[in-house]
């Protein structure tokens, strides 16, 4: 997997902290004000980065990232035009992963195998596909395996002891727990329920877990954060976002973007853990 | 090609692909349920028990079988060959959509579900799907594009009228493909208690499968039909393709016949060309992944869906079945098309020689059956799916011709 990840990963071990995972959608509200809120993120307190880029069809996604991706699409965003966001941000920042998300069409017009090497070009360290499928994945992790890109591959509510192995096989970067049976930002999480599932995981892979689907403020996050090694928040910067695009101030988005991370990232880094986190399976 | 004829009739394979198309693109929380269905479905085929239920249901309440009627006006209009009509208009509801739902709603209660959902565009697999919720007295979601429901009042209120919420979808276009997406969204969000039934032969595996195998009791019905009254093989078979869930139904029971040819027609629109006013997915657009399989779609560069346009409401969705899209790509079905204004035509023609007014969705058909029965020739005959009646199309034909009704 890739080297920024894993070793992100491990600085987060080695100080016993969970990691908060931003998600932001490419080119939203455009690709200025986008390329500002990517940027505030690390200093904000955010470990790595999901960018969403965007598709006409995000069947797993709830309102808010549903209206983000069209905000992104009439500002002329593509993934093409992700890429090429990730590849102006990497010129500032070369330590922070970034986490590529979205759906199975765009990925397949560009080819898997140009797309992984344009995904390493820009410096994406990772991919999550929501519509494809441990059952469909295997070319696309080929040709990601060949740029060192990690395939994130995702576990639910749903996924029982049988179907556990088939996702972890061939998993990599870390496992996305998808928290709530759902789409993004709609159900709030049930951290004790989320809680019992990471340790189910974890039971059964080395990799990092990280929680997401259903977190939207500082409480949810600090108890998942007590047991995953990672938190992931999309709807509640999104609608951020959405707000400064309201209220006819864009400009104001980065920052306010920044104040929220800041907010759910204290809430991660600073849960108290049990020790031995990473020691689950010897 | 030998080899293919083989295996036609066993695809899809195990991983729900016919060729290079279909297959299983969801969100992993609805991996399991596609699993379970999968499941589900091949007890239920192995069940005579099941057979039975269904086949009393398509008898008495459908009133299946649907006749096979000679057009002996609409032939000599074109002077070759005989053309007949599969009369599935006739069905209960008027259209050839009550099969699946029959089929889809039977296998749901099988599997101990208690909640129904549904998409629609024109609202025919709305109605449809309402139709056998109040029948089986299962609560039923029918999920609809905001603009859909403007464009198509009468079905809402037939929907309404048989107990089924319609649950407006505003998000992306507000059209059939978000009303898809919505409907999905529902499913991974009520996982435990609701069954999807979703209305054409797209979707993940074993959605094509299904859907397929519950229509082909019309092309099975159609084929031992016409050997009764011609004494052998019609020449050819035709369909309109939305998605193409009332051509698999005819085609399908042909495939292994070689010497039937095998055409459907797609919307035209206002012409196939880059302004992409037609819903012509195979014949104006390219491979791609949409609402769980790999198949052809209208879209952009960057794998952007475009909307499509067809005045045929039925037919306006930017994909097809993939099962059409690898018989076309191994040459067994030809696809044609047919203009809004080819269908208008057809749709008139058909009225004034048979009798009969189609859905505009069958009129695509109607436009095209000419060509092929020139073509063919004196001594031949050929089979057109008259999938569903017109009188839901009315107002759109009246506005089409600048009549205004009251």
């Amino acid at each position: 997997m890739s080297e920024r990840l894993a070793a992100r990963f491990a600085a987060l071990r080695a100080q016993n902290r969970a990691a908060l995972i931003a998600y932001v959608m490419a080119d939203d509200p455009n690709p200025d004000v986008s390329l500002d809120i990517l940027r505030a993120l690390p200093q904000a307190g955010a470990d790595i980065i999901e960018l969403g880029f965007p598709f006409t069809d995000p069947m797993a996604d709830g309102p808010s990232i549903q209206r983000a991706g069209l905000r992104s699409l009439k500002a002329g965003g593509s993934l093409k035009r992700t890429l090429a966001l990730l590849a102006k941000f990497r010129e500032e920042d070369q330590a922070t992963p970034v986490i590529l998300m979205g759906y199975a069409n765009p990925i397949e017009q560009m080819g898997y195998a140009d797309f992984a090497a344009a995904a390493k070009f820009a410096g994406a360290d990772g991919l999550i596909a929501v519509d494809i499928p441990p059952e469909e994945d295997s070319p696309l992790r080929a040709a990601l395996q060949n740029e060192n890109i990690a395939l994130i591959r995702m576990a639910t509510p749903t996924t029982d002891a049988a179907r556990l192995p088939k996702i972890l096989e061939g998993a990599s970067g870390f496992v996305y727990y998808v928290s709530v049976t759902g789409v993004t930002g709609a159900k709030a999480i049930g951290p004790a329920a989320a809680r019992e599932a990471v340790q189910r995981i974890k039971r059964a892979t080395d990799l990092p877990v990280a929680v997401g689907f259903g977190v939207r403020d500082a409480e949810s996050a600090r108890a998942i954060a007590e047991v995953a090694d990672a938190v992931v928040v999309g709807s509640a910067f999104v609608d951020e976002i959405a707000k400064a695009v309201d209220a006819d101030r864009i400009q104001d988005a980065p920052q306010n973007v920044a104040h929220k991370v800041k907010l759910l990232a204290d809430a991660v880094h600073g849960a108290a853990r049990t020790a031995q986190q990473e020691s689950a399976r010897a | 090609m030998p080899d293919d004829l083989r295996t036609w009739r066993n695809l899809p394979d195990e991983n729900g692909r016919f060729g290079e198309f279909g297959g299983r693109y969801v969100a992993e929380t609805l991996m399991p349920l596609v699993h379970d269905l999968e499941r589900a479905y091949r007890e239920a085929k192995a069940s005579n028990e099941f057979r039975a239920e269904l086949d009393a249901f398509l008898r008495d309440y459908v009133g299946r079988p649907s006749p096979l009627y000679f057009a002996e006006r609409l032939t000599a209009h074109y002077g070759g060959a005989k053309i007949y009509f599969k009369r599935e208009e006739l069905n209960h509801t008027g259209a050839h959509k009550i099969n699946n739902c029959l089929g889809q709603i039977l296998l749901a209660m099988r599997m101990g579900k208690t909640r129904i959902i549904a998409e629609t565009g024109a609202g025919q697999h709305g109605v449809a799907t309402a139709t056998v919720c109040a029948r089986f007295g299962l609560p039923c979601t029918v999920f609809m594009g905001a603009v859909d429901i403007e464009r198509q009042k009468p079905n809402v209120f037939r929907m309404r009228l048989l107990g089924a919420e319609v649950r407006p979808v505003t998000s992306g276009a507000a059209t059939l493909k978000d009303a898809m997406n919505e409907a999905l969204r529902d499913w991974v969000t009520n996982v435990e208690n609701t069954f999807y039934i979703i209305g054409t032969v797209a979707g993940p595996h074993p959605y094509p499968e299904l859907v397929r195998d519950f229509q082909s009791v019309i092309g099975h019905e159609a084929r031992a039909q016409h050997i009764e009254k011609e004494g052998k093989l019609p020449d050819a078979v035709i369909a309109c393709v939305g998605g193409g869930s009332n051509a698999i139904g005819l085609f399908h029971p042909f495939l292994q016949d070689e010497s039937v040819a095998i055409y459907g027609v797609e919307a035209a629109g206002r012409g196939i060309d880059d302004r992409f006013e037609h819903s012509a997915a195979i014949g104006g657009g390219r491979p791609g992944v949409l609402h769980g399989n790999r198949t052809y779609l209208l879209q952009n560069e960057d794998g952007q869906i475009l909307e499509g346009h067809s005045i045929s409401a039925g037919l306006d969705y930017p994909g097809v079945g993939p099962e059409h899209a690898y018989l076309h790509s191994i040459g067994r079905a030809t696809y044609l098309s047919a203009t809004d204004d080819e269908a208008l035509a057809a749709f008139q023609l058909c009225g004034q020689l048979e009798g009969i007014l189609p859905a505009l969705e069958s009129a695509h058909a109607l436009a095209r059956v000419g060509d092929v029965a020139k073509q063919l020739g004196a001594g031949k005959s050929i089979i057109l799916n008259l999938s569903g009646r017109g009188d839901k199309d009315i107002f759109t034909v009246a506005d089409a011709l600048g009549t205004t009704l009251a």
